[in-house]
């Protein structure tokens, strides 16, 4: 089974759609227009590859991770995402995002952000093509992540603190779309994840698809053949639609690793929220619970809409991992690895740890999609371990 | 033809301009009082609003008066209980967000608006193409769906929109949120681009605080609903009778 074209309505079996105020629709529908056109155009298809490979630094390499894979009995390798430029596989979709916004003749873009990467490579790919950029992140995360706040702000974008509900990433969402609304007609809303009304949930799987792309015809000319696995943490699900996008094919099982604080697939239920019919943690009155994580990025109760489809199908699987696992797995892969992973990405990392020698059996191969570095965690990480002691 | 529609059709035959308040359930235990004292001061109908964590479509006031009402536990059920209890003398439209309806399950939900004795809602994230099994389950009741235009809305959706909509077609006087009132807006424009296709009463909202913006907008429209203006005033602690007060300050500026 290939990753799907969604329907006409933006559907992926149950899951995905419209839900917009009518004020947004003219804009997805152009937005829609301009993507398939565009999409199926060799001249923008080119441009956005030569940018990336230009300006994002890709291809990214394939890394076995000799020494992890010694201590745990498996074969891992990892697709290196967190070499990409900004420090994570945000930069392929905004890439994507800001030349369609060009094309589409805009002059500016709106994002929001959790952990800052979606903003800062928001920010980023704004910068080189002169437009104009205006990130909405929770006061929360500006705390959190202060430095990716200034980065931005080096940057030309302006930032602004969303104080609404729990200051983190789903109000960053609310409020984006909010902005949209007014200004709808000149700034394109440059969404971070495979999430939101149709067509960014297809639109920003095609732009990640390039790792899937990329990793499976490395892991083909290193002579490995198709992994038995392929692991990927899940915050809205970009970086793991990009990866599964190589493989959805292939005989590979497909993982992603949600928060879990946020887990949509295992604690969730159907319903609609930013824009979309998805898998949704909930109160048992239909009102949208917070999502509690240490990684901001994953701080979402929400998953995208083909991540749902792909759960109710079986194609792909979603595991919880907790918050006291991920730290010991970030300093196992500093150590082992020489690699500090992103909090997020740390997530993935974790269930490979946790599940070695059970649900991934002794001597399988694994395909660990890195999504980002731990830079921008650092010094949340040494507040943490300084509290342990 | 739903109750909700002939009602503001005959309010337009009268040669009336409709004056529809909007008022969050739940934001104060006392929230009825102000949708007796909205009537008392001259409503035409009341939007009710029921809290959701996420309002897309609204701005700072209103999401404030939604935190309030969900703190104090008010959902769905509570407050279709609560005004099962009483009557009104002129109609009541439900504005709210999807996920409630859909949680509920669409045909528990639409049954319990039209037991509460609610005739209409307004859903702004259900858009007209995703707004089917809805209508249809509203089909075989007395619950109206009214839809929204916009100023970016396009002429082939205005057809399908106005075509659509029932009770009245809801125009929104500018690109913004609730409660944000910036520049004159597009409001006659976008009126008169419903008037083109459809004799369905058309009023306007978003951004009307001013009694005298809403005899502006009324003078080329069927109505005006006012929100934020009001619900701010409920959040500042104004009493049912300040705030009936008020509606009448737009009453009188409507009816000029
Ligand atoms: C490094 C990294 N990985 C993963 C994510 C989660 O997003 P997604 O699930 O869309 O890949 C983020 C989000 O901020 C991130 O920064």
């Amino acid at each position: 089974m290939h990753m799907q074209q969604p329907d006409e309505s933006g559907r992926f079996g149950d899951f995905g759609g419209r839900f917009v105020p009518e004020a947004l629709m003219p804009a997805c529908l152009e937005l829609e227009a301009a993507f398939k056109e565009a999409w199926s155009d060799p001249a923008f298809v080119g441009e956005f590859r030569h940018v990336l490979a230009e300006f994002g630094g890709r291809p990214t390499p394939i890394t076995h991770l000799s020494r992890l894979s010694d201590k745990l009995g498996v074969r891992i390798f990892a697709k290196r995402e967190d070499l990409a430029h900004t420090g994570s596989h945000k930069i392929n979709n905004v890439v994507g995002q800001t030349l369609l916004t060009k094309r589409m003749g805009k002059t500016r873009v709106i994002a929001e952000t959790g952990a800052g990467q979606h903003g800062v490579a928001t920010a980023t790919a704004a910068a080189r093509l002169g437009l104009g950029c205006t990130v909405y992140m929770g006061e929360l995360d500006t705390q959190r992540q202060e430095l990716n706040m200034f980065r931005m702000e080096l940057l030309g974008a302006r930032v602004v603190p969303v104080t609404s509900g729990s200051r983190t990433l789903k109000d960053a969402v609310n409020e984006a779309m909010r902005e949209w609304v007014t200004c709808v007609e000149d700034t394109h809303y440059c969404l971070g994840s495979v999430m939101g009304p149709h067509p960014f949930p297809w639109m920003v799987r095609e732009f990640q698809s390039i790792i899937g792309q990329e990793a499976r015809e490395q892991m083909l000319s290193r002579g490995e053949g198709v992994p038995d696995m392929v692991v990927a943490c899940v915050g809205g699900g970009s970086n793991a639609a990009g990866i599964f996008a190589g493989f959805a094919n292939t005989t590979s099982r497909l993982i992603g690793a949600e928060a879990a604080g946020g887990a949509a697939v295992a604690n969730g239920s159907p319903g609609v929220l930013h824009g979309m019919k998805s898998m949704l943690i909930q109160s048992e009155f239909g009102q949208i619970e917070e999502a509690h994580s240490i990684s901001a990025g994953l701080d979402y109760p929400g998953i995208g809409p083909e991540h749902a489809h792909l759960a109710a199908t079986g194609r792909a699987e979603y595991v919880p991992v907790s918050d006291d696992e991920v730290i010991p797995a970030l300093q196992l892969m500093s150590e082992l690895e020489g690699i500090i992973p992103a909090l997020e990405s740390a997530h993935a990392v974790a269930w490979i740890i946790r599940e070695a020698g059970r649900a991934i059996p002794s001597g399988s191969s694994v395909l660990l999609n890195l999504s980002g570095r731990g830079d921008k965690d650092v010094a949340q990480v040494r507040e943490m371990l300084k509290g342990q002691q | 033809m739903k109750s909700l529609e002939r009602a503001l059709r005959q309010i337009r035959g009268e040669g009336r301009k409709a004056l529809v308040p909007y008022f969050m359930a739940g934001v104060t235990p006392n929230w009825r009082d102000y949708v007796h004292a909205a009537i008392q001061g001259g409503a035409d109908a009341v939007e009710i609003g029921l809290p959701f964590s996420d309002p897309l479509m609204d701005g700072v006031v209103i999401q404030e008066a939604g935190l309030r009402a969900l703190n104090a536990g008010t959902t769905l059920a509570s407050v279709c209980a609560e005004l099962q209890q009483e009557s009104f003398s002129v109609p009541l439209v439900a504005m709210t967000y999807y996920n409630l309806f859909h949680y509920d399950g669409l045909e528990r939900a639409a049954g319990r608006l039209q037991q509460a004795g609610i005739t209409g809602a307004i859903v702004p994230d259900l858009t007209l193409e995703e707004s089917t099994h809805w209508r249809a389950v509203c089909a075989s009741s007395d619950v109206a769906t009214i839809f929204m235009v916009a100023p970016s809305t396009t002429s082939d959706r205005f057809v399908q929109l106005a075509a659509a909509t029932e009770g009245f077609c809801y125009a929104a006087a500018r690109m913004a949120v609730t409660g944000r009132a910036a520049g004159a807006g597009d409001a006659q424009r976008v009126v008169d681009s419903v008037r083109e296709v459809s004799d369905v009463p058309t009023y306007v909202g978003i951004g009307i605080t001013q009694p005298e913006q809403a005899r502006e907008s009324s003078a080329f429209s069927d109505g005006v609903i006012v929100g934020s203006a009001l619900v701010a005033r409920v959040l500042a602690g104004d009493s049912p009778v300040e705030i009936e007060g008020l509606i009448a300050t737009f009453r009188d500026a409507i009816d000029g």
